[in-house]
């Protein structure tokens, strides 16, 4: 699947998307493995209150399952407006 | 009902003139973004999500329509590098009354701050940050 940063998550891991193959089951096994790979993943993924997710472009939770899922995004809460 | 994610500059004015001239309009509210100078910002960046920003908007939007009957419902919002001065984005509504058409500018202008995919970049002469979310930004959600 592919898996997207927005914002600080983006620099803070040096990357804007990359190409994933996992066996996790949920949103939360897949930042498990992200955590285990590498310190820049580590810190991005350091606190998951300061960060929002989506599966297929719709907001969730980290509880999400990821069945099916093609694209998966994770950013900080939004600052629209 | 209409939906423009874009990093161009829009007319405002223009787009106000354009709107809300169906029958049975009675009360257009419009609503705009402008860049504000905080603290010697020099620039302000945004990014966003393309294709969920402009999906999320459209279901606010929809959502608007369908909760205040509205005639029509505009939002336009924008992209990229922008300067204190210029407009980041704008909403309208068009409706019988009053009150409908400026609840609904309410509820979109509330929903999209904290629903839709954008991030906002401050710059400064010293340096660069990101525009941390407010609580009252998700507090003002519970209201609708």
């Amino acid at each position: 699947m592919d898996v997207l940063y927005f914002a600080w998550v983006r620099e803070r891991i040096g990357l804007p998307k990359e190409r994933i193959e996992t066996q996790a089951a949920t949103v939360a096994e897949l930042v498990e493995e992200l955590r285990a790979r590498e310190d820049r993943y580590a810190a991005a993924f350091a606190d998951l209150s300061a960060l929002r997710v989506a599966v297929d472009q719709e907001l969730t939770d980290f509880s999400a399952p990821l069945a099916g899922a093609r694209e998966v995004a994770f950013f900080p809460p939004m600052t629209g407006g | 009902m209409r939906v423009a994610v874009q990093s161009a500059p829009f007319d405002f004015a223009a787009e106000a003139a354009g709107f809300g001239q169906g029958p049975g309009v009675g009360a257009v509210v419009t609503f705009t973004g402008v860049v504000r100078d905080d603290g010697g910002m020099a620039a302000m960046e945004i990014e966003h999500y393309p294709g969920m920003t402009e999906k999320a908007l459209k279901a606010i939007a929809a959502e608007a329509m369908v909760r205040w009957s509205l005639s029509d419902a505009l939002v336009i919002h924008r992209h990229g590098r922008m300067e204190p001065g210029e407009h980041i984005m704008m909403v309208a509504t068009a409706a019988a009354h009053r009150q409908a058409a400026f609840e609904a500018a309410e509820f979109l202008m509330d929903y999209l701050k904290s629903r839709a995919p954008f991030w906002k970049k401050e710059f400064r002469a010293d340096g660069s940050d990101w525009v941390a979310a407010k609580d009252t930004d998700e507090e003002a959600l519970g209201r609708w």
